[in-house]
């Protein structure tokens, strides 16, 4: 799938179906390599900010014309849109699936937890910045063994990552708090936010509301630097690695370091997301990291389509307001409210299953490359007609 | 002494569970190239189908045979269906539809059946026998798992070595295009593998839910230590497989039986066991092929 990076190959391509590559959505070219006429600038960097301030007065919108239960939604979205943006860099751009999110998730939660009950916790950005450190190196830990792994041993590794870890929280249960897990003081919204809330709507700024800020603006620098990683040496790198290894080292490209690296990267995402998780729902518990949650991330990433932060955002809010929405549907089929509940993860394991049969390259990555067909296809009747003429 | 061979008794018997299931991958990896995460979630479809003949009012017996028959039903359709369209592509695609089977399969299951705690039969006793005056940990409930997986295995050799189906199996798990080429009805013989697996993962299924509670998730450590077991024995060989789940069995039996607490150790030290294997010997102790990617 790596010709589809040009139109014009594309084109030759002819490529009418859905391609089969799981990761042609992480083939995005870029605005001007698409040489299309962008509004945008030219600068990937410039580009990304110009974005950035939108994406943030977009956030701020959205927060105050919404009501606190969906406020709440959101800051749940934005845990699930951080731990998804880290998986689908890794999967969709270095091609390592990674069951084990939810674990690296727990370690960022926990460590959260762990810093606010002290009596005088150090500042929250701080205390996110610890979480996201301490995620990473057990992220770089797992990536040196997941390295030299690929496909179904990396699963089956990270599978079982994601069932054994939450039970060091049960061993060291005097830390830990077992089973029960250990409840979270959320800090209190500084009295900066609350006269920034009473300037831009006079909306009451409520915990709630503070908390979906935090989220929002731990989504929304992930997501910036997360972008132009991807779109740098090392993205490209990454996505060499991927697709032709063989020819990625005799390039000089080290696989297992570029490797490591990808995973610790998207460990560190995912201990961001962690933290905030513990933040918004006030609990850091094993019960919180099944294998169900990082099964979930991975439908977000494979149904937005795999390597594309847009696709991670559209599919995490899918695990967000699909689970209401199919659970009221149940109860309306008769179903009690625990069978009700299970629709969701059914959803989801249909959702797996359908796309990568039907459109392995998600929604980001179909639409991309029909936009693409289309484009080179007009291009080249227009060359046609300008050459017969 | 008494606590030693108690324990290692113990982890032999539970090790005969784990490699039955990594039979069941180790059947499907040789076949498809596909790891069957979804395994787990199959077998407690199939052990939920049981325990509600059981209910029912019907013999344990003809609950395992109608087990088994379903999930050698649901393995056919299984592969027919989901798996047959990502066979052979990129190995991404095909690991994604086994776990997404894996999600679907668990949540119908707490639909239908509902997802509490339900307790499973067993046959026979679950009171160790009795050497002098001192219990041991072998109950009779152990020498029919023991029994039980050595009958099938024993059938899985036979039918491997000696039936012309058997050999076909073998021809198109080994060359494709080759065995097509010869008459051998490759697409059958795949279904049928994935059939076959499916019936031996859910034997293991019920072997470990007897006497003990069943929810939906009940194989969740279960494909984990099947896993490990098959990837300890090379992924690759049968043998090594059961081999494999022997030792896992007793490695958890002892980490769980001398370490204070040690049971909620025994899914992290099957994550280290992994790892530790994956890194200084991917081939795994038994693999066929020396050269592996891994």
């Amino acid at each position: 799938m790596s010709d589809s990076q040009t139109p014009t190959s594309a084109a030759g391509a002819a490529t009418e179906e859905a391609p089969v590559e799981a990761t042609a959505a992480a083939n995005a070219p870029s605005a001007q390599a698409a040489g299309g006429r962008s509004f945008l600038p030219k600068s990937t960097l410039l580009r990304h900010l110009v974005v950035v301030l939108l994406a943030i007065v977009a956030a701020v919108v959205i927060l105050e014309i919404t009501d606190p239960f969906t406020n709440s939604q959101l800051a749940q979205l934005s845990y699930y849109a951080i731990a998804a943006g880290g998986l689908t860099v890794l999967t969709g751009l270095n091609g390592q699936v990674s069951l084990g999110h939810g674990a690296l998730m727990a370690v960022g939660a926990y460590t959260t937890a762990l810093f606010l009950q002290a009596d005088e916790p150090v500042p929250l950005p701080l205390i996110l910045l610890v979480s996201t450190l301490v995620a990473t190196v057990v992220g770089a830990l797992v990536g040196v063994a997941a390295a030299r792994l690929h496909g179904p041993y990396l699963a089956g590794a990270t599978l079982a990552l994601a069932v054994g870890l939450p039970g060091l929280a049960i061993y060291f249960h005097d830390i830990f708090g077992g089973e029960q897990g250990m409840r979270v003081r959320a800090p209190q919204p500084p009295d900066a936010f609350k006269d920034f809330i009473s300037f831009v709507s006079g909306n009451s700024a409520t915990g709630t509301k503070w908390l979906a800020y935090v989220g929002a603006i731990c989504l929304v620098i992930t997501y910036f630097l997360l972008a132009n990683l991807v779109r740098s040496r090392i993205g490209r790198t990454w996505r060499a690695v991927r697709d032709q290894d063989v020819a990625a080292e005799l390039a000089g490209i080290n696989l297992g370091t570029w490797r490591v690296l990808a995973f610790t990267v998207s460990a560190a995402a995912a201990g961001l997301a962690g933290g905030v998780l513990a933040l918004v729902i006030r609990l850091a518990a094993p019960s919180g990291f099944t294998l169900v949650l990082s099964l979930s991330l991975l439908t977000a990433i494979v149904l937005g389509g795999l390597g594309s932060l847009l696709g991670a955002l559209l599919g995490s809010a899918l695990l967000v307001f699909l689970p209401p929405f199919v659970t009221d549907l149940g109860a309306d089929f008769g179903l009690d409210n625990t069978e009700a509940a299970q629709l969701a993860p059914f959803v989801y394991g249909v959702v797996l299953i359908v796309a990568m049969i039907f459109a392995p390259a998600g929604f980001v990555g179909t639409v991309r490359l029909r936009w693409l067909t289309y484009r080179a296809k007009q291009r080249a009747a227009a060359a046609r007609s300008s050459s017969g003429g | 002494m008494q606590q030693f061979i108690n324990i290692t008794l113990s982890g032999l018997v539970e090790g005969m569970i784990y490699a039955a299931f990594a039979l069941a991958l180790v059947l499907i990896w040789r076949s498809t190239r596909i790891v069957n995460f979804a395994q787990g979630a199959m077998a407690a479809a199939t052990a939920f189908i049981a325990l509600a003949l059981i209910d029912a009012g019907q013999s344990y017996w003809i609950a395992l045979i109608v087990a088994l028959l379903s999930g050698f039903v649901l393995g056919a359709v299984v592969e027919r269906v989901v798996i047959r369209p990502v066979e052979g592509g990129p190995e991404l695609n095909a690991v994604i539809v086994t776990l997404g089977l894996f999600v679907a399969i668990q949540a119908s299951i707490a639909i239908i059946f509902g997802s509490s705690f339900q307790s499973f039969p067993t046959p026979f006793g679950v009171r160790g026998f009795e050497i002098g005056d001192s219990t041991i940990a072998l109950t009779p409930t152990s020498l029919y798992i023991i029994g039980s997986v050595l009958v099938v295995m024993a059938l899985l050799v036979a039918l491997f070595r000696f039936t012309r189906v058997g050999l076909a199996m073998r021809a198109s798990a080994f060359g494709q295009e080759v065995a097509r080429l010869l008459g051998v009805r490759v697409g059958r013989m795949l279904t049928l593998g994935w059939a076959l697996a499916a019936v031996v993962g859910s034997l293991a299924g019920l072997l470990i839910a007897g006497g003990e509670f069943i929810y939906p998730a009940y194989m969740d450590s279960l494909i984990v230590f099947g896993f490990v077991a098959a990837v300890l024995g090379g992924l690759d060989s049968p043998i090594g497989a059961i081999v494999g789940g022997l030792l896992l069995g007793l490695a958890l039996s002892y980490v769980s039986g001398y370490i204070e607490r040690g049971s909620a150790l025994v899914n992290v030290a099957a994550l280290v066991i992994l790892i530790v294997v994956l890194l200084v010997r991917p081939g795994g102790l038994f693999a066929s092929s020396v050269a592996r990617r891994a």
